[in-house]
This record gives structure tokens, sequence and C-alpha cells, in this order.
């Protein structure tokens, strides 16, 4: 029985999270936030600090959108006055709008619609909700940071969150990757399959907007324009944290801070 | 740096005979590539590794010149790489056994992407979704297809299987849905940004495209990456190795149901990434390698590295030595998915699938960069089996030799934490050859700069040249084997297609 007692020798090593906070995400830059107003220097070269446009220098606000962002800390290393890292996990959004900081002045309706459409057609699934993965053109690395959420330490097996083999009994479709053109007819077919009601969840930057990829003749500039996406979750790729909570957004366990 | 031989230049039709010569001399077919120019020309570029050494062979087309004498019958380990400068050129390689589309299937007369060229690409190019025809025939003999979308967390990828019912009697990969045009998106970005595509070639293998992208900018720019900031590039790509080749192993007893061994090893795996996280602010590494060094030292300090690889170390071999004492796990793993020495010998398989089948070469040793040399790194040692097991076997020691390298970089970096992290790096205009032992085998980089921009890019990583091999290692196996083989080849299709 030498396997049992290796389990049991190590303890429990499985998050509280979302019941409690975890720690971890202090530990490294998990995602770049905006700290100031800009005093000097002028848009165009604040906007130019970024290799995929996240940034934007209108108005006499700078804004970053995480959708873009890749992480590169090009903008952090050049104006740590105006950018920083930011250990936030819960990143992900109902809205594209929403991975936008600071956040666009608009009237929260939109997200209470958002919301109430959303709860209205996951009420079923709170209790057991089956996840379909499908990579439409990533990197390979967001397929790891997927598959690490039914390892020890995330197990969302305990959340009541299984990922699926088959498209016929999954609830949410998780996609990865930016939408490259020879996944569209395999992602439709397999959202088609999917029985309603079903959510989609765009996981990382190159599923919100293609990311580096963006222009790239064979790839389209995300999943955005190719199915009907409810959740966004930001990062290159996306941390296991932030797609637990992009999934406990997608069913209604936890509800998105008023932005 | 002083690797590579200066670059030979030959008519086309002399490039069959002179690449021949070199692989019989012997040497190891690395890869054949294409580079448009604006003007409408093609350049060959084929790259034979010899001992220590890399040779550049190019052949000039002219523009309207839409065929060369096909390298595939005399080098069958350019099988793949023609059919791929066909998809993404338009080029045809006369006498090619089967021209069959590999990454990107078109219309026979539409517009190619010919990266190079530096035009703006012809729009959106959506790939033609015609089934290819069997390759055998028999009686009772069909095709499963299986895939894009697999059941599990996979990348996107097709595998056509041909079967009278339960042995494997042919496999044939299509990897296009997950072609993203990657190579194009470093045309016009400067060298430092061009880093950044880089990483995104292979997400797992982040840092050895980042070190041989960088590698490849260094030396045509001819500066020296202080000690420091070298030591640094060893533990990330060291990390990384482990958790590449902790996958693959992962895959295996997730294949095998071997459920307490799964979750302990994607404990370690997480562990890994972590530390990672911790090192440098990202989990797979990316942001740390840039040309001329290193973005900034370990954000640790050398103790509190050295007893996490130390924990980490004594942890993974003592679940690893059950595993291997595990027969119901050993049992899947043995005689399975054979590669014979011979296949893997003129094919020039790479990595760990190349050390399974009695192929030694490791270019951390063969064309040392970086401070492998400094630290005394001597290769796993190669195995014959050629099965799934050997392949595994191979992993399971470099598990442990590369945390030891780690261990020892970090040490040596104790002496040395204050950097310098970088060098400037101005490379002139030209080619730059860099290369890189990623957890799958050898990397390979060209970079052409014009004008202190990159005109254009080509990664070669191992997986592209490994996966062509996995057809002849299944041969002869059963579906219930496939997993098996598939993991033990650990490779990412992110690097295959493009």
């Amino acid at each position: 029985m030498p396997w049992v007692t290796r389990g049991l020798r190590e303890g429990i090593v499985t998050t509280r999270y979302p019941a409690r906070p975890d720690g971890y995400g202090e530990g490294w830059m998990g995602t770049v936030g905006v700290v100031g107003e800009p005093e000097a220097g002028s848009p165009g070269e604040l906007e130019q600090l970024c290799p995929t446009g996240a940034i934007s220098a209108r108005g006499g606000q700078v804004r970053l959108d995480r959708g873009r962002c890749i992480l590169c800390r090009r903008c952090v290393d050049a104006r740590p006055d105006l950018f920083c890292f930011d250990s936030s996990v819960e990143v992900a959004s109902m809205r594209r709008s929403g991975l936008v900081v600071p956040p666009v002045d608009q009237t929260d309706a939109g997200l209470a619609l958002a919301r109430a459409d959303l709860a209205r057609r996951v009420r079923c699934l709170r209790r057991s909700v089956h996840v379909r993965h499908v990579d439409a053109g990533s990197d390979g690395s967001d397929e790891w940071e997927v598959a690490a959420l039914t390892n020890p330490v995330y197990d969302v097996h305990r959340l009541g969150i299984f990922i699926s083999a088959s498209p016929r009994h999954a609830d949410v479709l998780l996609v990865t990757g930016a939408g490259t053109a020879g996944m569209l007819g395999p992602l439709r077919r397999t959202l088609e399959a999917m029985p309603d009601p079903k959510v989609v969840v765009a996981a990382g930057t190159d599923a919100a907007s293609g990311g580096i990829l963006a222009g790239s003749y064979a790839s389209h500039g995300g999943i955005g324009d190719l199915v009907p996406v409810d959740v966004w979750v930001p990062g290159s790729p996306p941390s296991p944290f932030s797609l637990l909570h992009g999934l406990l957004l997608a069913v209604g366990l936890i509800s998105e801070a008023e932005g | 740096m002083t690797a590579i031989s200066p670059t030979l230049r030959l008519e086309p039709a002399a490039l069959v005979g002179a690449v021949v010569e070199r692989v019989e001399a012997p040497g190891r077919f690395a890869g054949l590539f294409a580079t448009a120019r604006p003007s409408g020309s093609t350049e060959l570029l084929a790259v034979v590794a010899t001992d220590g050494r890399l040779d550049v062979l190019q052949a000039h087309l002219a523009p309207g010149v839409s065929a060369y004498p096909a390298l595939t019958p005399r080098v069958p380990g350019a099988y793949w790489y023609e059919r791929e400068i066909h998809d993404l050129f338009g080029l045809v390689p006369e006498g090619h056994p089967r021209l069959d589309p590999l990454v990107l299937p078109l219309a026979h007369d539409a517009p190619r992407p010919r990266p190079g060229a530096g035009q703006p690409g012809p729009g959106l190019m959506s790939p033609d979704e015609s089934p290819l025809p069997g390759l055998v025939s028999g009686e009772g003999l069909f095709t499963i297809p299986y895939g894009p979308v697999r059941s599990g967390v996979f990348e996107s990828v097709e595998y056509l299987v041909e079967t009278p019912g339960e042995d494997i009697a042919n496999l044939r990969v299509r990897v296009h849905h997950k072609h993203r045009g990657i190579e194009g998106r470093f045309e016009g970005r400067s060298t430092a940004d061009g880093v950044l595509v880089a990483e995104r070639v292979e997400g797992v293998a982040s840092v050895a495209h980042a070190i041989a992208y960088c590698q490849a900018v260094e030396g045509l720019a001819g500066v020296v990456v202080p000690a420091p900031a070298q030591l640094v590039r060893v533990v990330h790509a060291e990390l990384e190795r482990v958790a590449n080749h902790l996958e693959s192993v992962i895959r295996h007893t997730e294949a095998s149901g071997q459920a307490v061994a799964y979750a302990r090893l994607t404990l370690h795996k997480e562990r890994v990434l972590r530390l990672h996280g911790f090192l440098c602010g990202h989990r797979f590494g990316r942001g740390v390698v840039v040309p001329g060094g290193v973005a900034n030292g370990a954000r640790l300090e050398p103790d509190e590295i050295g007893s996490a690889l130390d924990k980490l170390a004594r942890d993974v071999d003592d679940d690893l030595r059950l595993l291997m004492a595990t027969p119901s796990f050993l049992d899947r793993l043995r005689g399975t998915g054979r590669l014979s020495g011979d296949v893997a010998a003129s094919r020039g398989a790479l990595g760990p699938v190349g050390r399974g089948s009695g192929l030694g070469e490791d270019v951390r040793r063969s064309r040392p960069y970086g401070a492998y040399s400094l630290l005394g790194f001597e290769p796993a040692e190669a195995r014959s089996g050629g099965d799934a097991l050997a392949r595994q076997n191979v992993r399971l020691d470099e598990i442990r030799t590369s945390l030891e390298l780690a261990r020892r970089a970090v040490a040596e970096l104790g002496g040395q934490e204050r950097g310098p992290w970088r060098v400037p790096v101005v490379p002139p205009d030209g080619l730059g050859v860099g290369w890189a032992e990623a957890p799958q085998g050898e990397v390979l980089y060209l970079v052409e700069s014009t004008g202190r921009r990159l005109a254009r890019v080509k990664p070669r990583s191992a997986s592209f040249h490994n996966l062509a091999l996995l057809a002849s290692a299944l041969r002869g196996d059963v579906f219930t084997d496939f997993a098996f083989v598939e993991a033990s080849f650990g490779v990412s299709i992110a690097g295959v297609a493009g």
C-alpha cells in the first residue's frame, strides 16, 4: 500500500479558495494595474510602450486593456510611476470592457443585464458543472493551466466542477487560443453539440484579443467574433486561479465586483 | 558561437548532393527552410549538424521559379519540411513522394503567405478541410479520425488512424487546425520585441525558445552574455525541463489509471511552476531571457532557491522511485511504441526521443552554449530500448540532472548576485543561427535582421522534427497504446503547427 501513505503523509495541500482568499497571487506578478495619472510624456509615447496595443492614453487618463496585455513588463519597467504589477488573481469579467483598468465610466445597467441573463441560464448548474475545453490555437501553455485545475492544489472537483470529454453533457465551453482559421469549424461544431443552457468562457489574452498574434493571416483576433462569450479571463497564459475565478463567475457561484 | 560554418551558397540543383554528402560524413539533417524576398525570389536554407558544428547551405530560387529538386528521396528527414515549404511558399519539390498538406492546406492556385516577403498578408487564409485519402488498402481497413477536439484538455491536432480494427496499420497527423502563422508575427519587430513572439511559438518551452532566439541575435551581433546572466538562463531552462518531463510522466500515469501517482506528480509539477513564478514573476519563465542577457536577477535569495530545489529533488525522486516499482504502470510502457535505432538515426530524432533510441546527442554538450560547460554538464546516458519505457527512463534521469544543474547554477550565482545582467545588442544586417536543448530536443532559430528590424525569423522546434516519427513508433501497436506513445514523445502541437 505504499501509494496510499504517500498522499496521507503530505497532508492537505488544497487551496480554500473561494471560501477563503489564497495568498499565492501575492508571490508573483499576476496582472498589470494602472497606478497614476500621466504628468509628462505624450499619449503616443505611452501607447508605444506596449507591443500589443493594450495601453490607451487619450483624454489625460491612462488605461490598460488586460485582454490585450501579454504581461511583458515593458510598461512597468519604463514607467513605474504609471504601471505596476498587481497580485490580484480575480481578474475575470462578464464583459470584454470589464478587462480594462481603471474601468471605463459607464452605467452598470450593462453588467446588471449580463448578470441577470447569465444567472437565468446557469440556475440549474450550480451543483454540478461539466466543462468542455477547446484549444482554438493556443501556444500550449494555456492547456497546462487548464489541466492544473484538476491537480490537488486547485482540485475543482471539490466545487462540483468537472472536465468533460464530450460536448454532449458539457455546460461550459472553455476556449483557449486566438481563434485560428482552422479551428473555426471544430469550435462551432463543439458549441452546437452542447445542450442548452450553455456558457462560453474565453480563457487567456489570446482568446480575448489574439495577443501578439493579432493581425496574423491565420488567426482571428480572439474568439469574441466566433462564438458568444459570457466570461473573459485575461492572462498569457491565464493562471489557474484566474481560470477558477472565471468558471465560478460563469456558473454564478460568485459575483463580479461592481466596477 | 563559433560552431556555425559560413553559409555556403549553391545552385538549387546542387543542394541535394551537398546535403547528402554532409549527412553521410556522418552528420544529422537538422532542417530545410525557406525565406521569401520582397523581390519575389526565394532562398532555400538547409541545415546539417556535424560533429560540433552546424553547416548552413543556401540555394537561391529566382522570381518565378516555383520548383526545385526534392531532398526527401535521399534525405528522408526532409519529408515534413518540404511539405511545410510547399504549404507556405507554394514551391514544389520535384520528386517528393507525397506532397500532402501539413500546416496550411490551401487550394492549388491560392496565394501563399510567403513569410519573409515583407508584404501585408493577403487577409485571413482559411484551410481547405477536405479529407486526405487513405494510404493503406486491404480488406476491412478503415480510418478513424481522432481530433482535432479530443477527449480531455489537449492541444488541437487530428490523428488519422488507419486500422483493420485493433492494430494500428498507419497513422497520419494533421496539425493545420492550430496553424497560427506565428513566424510572420516576428517580421518588422525590433530584435528586443522578437523574443516576445519566440516565447509563444511553443509556450511550454518558452525559455528554450527565448534562449535559442537570443543566441541567434547575440551571435549575429558578436556580443558575449555576462556570466551571471548565463547562470540565470540555466536555472530557468532546467526548471522548464523538469516541468515538461514531469508532464510526460503525468500523462503516462493518467493513461494507466495511477490515480495517486497522478495526484502526486501534478502536485510536484505545480510546485515547479510556482517556484518558476516566484523566481521571475511568470509561471513559464517568460520575460526572463532577453537579447544580451536576462531582464533581472532572480527575485529570491540563492539560499532560498537552493533549499526549494533540494526539497523538490527529494520529493520528486521519492515518488518516481515508487512509480518505477509499480508493475501495472511499467507493463503499459514496456515494448510500447518502439522506434528503432535505425529509423531514429536516419531521421535524426531529437531530444529524449532520440536518446531513448540510442542516439547520444544533446546540444548542451555537442554544441555547448551558455554556462553548461562551466557547470560540468554531462548528458543523460542514451537508452537503446526505443520504447516508451526507454524514453521515460531518459526523462527520469534528466529530471535529476536538471535539478542538480539548477542547484549548481544557483550556487555559482551566490557569488555574483549583483549582475551585470545584460549588455546592449545591436545586430548588423545578416543571418544569425541559434540553438538550445529544449525539453523536447534541439530548437533551432534562423534570424535575419535588416536595418535593426527582423526581416525573417524561422523557429524550428524539436516537436516538429519528432512528431514526423510518431507513425513509425506506432506501427504494430494497438489503440490502447496510443496515449502512451503520444505522451512518451512529449510533443507540443503549437511548436509543430507554427
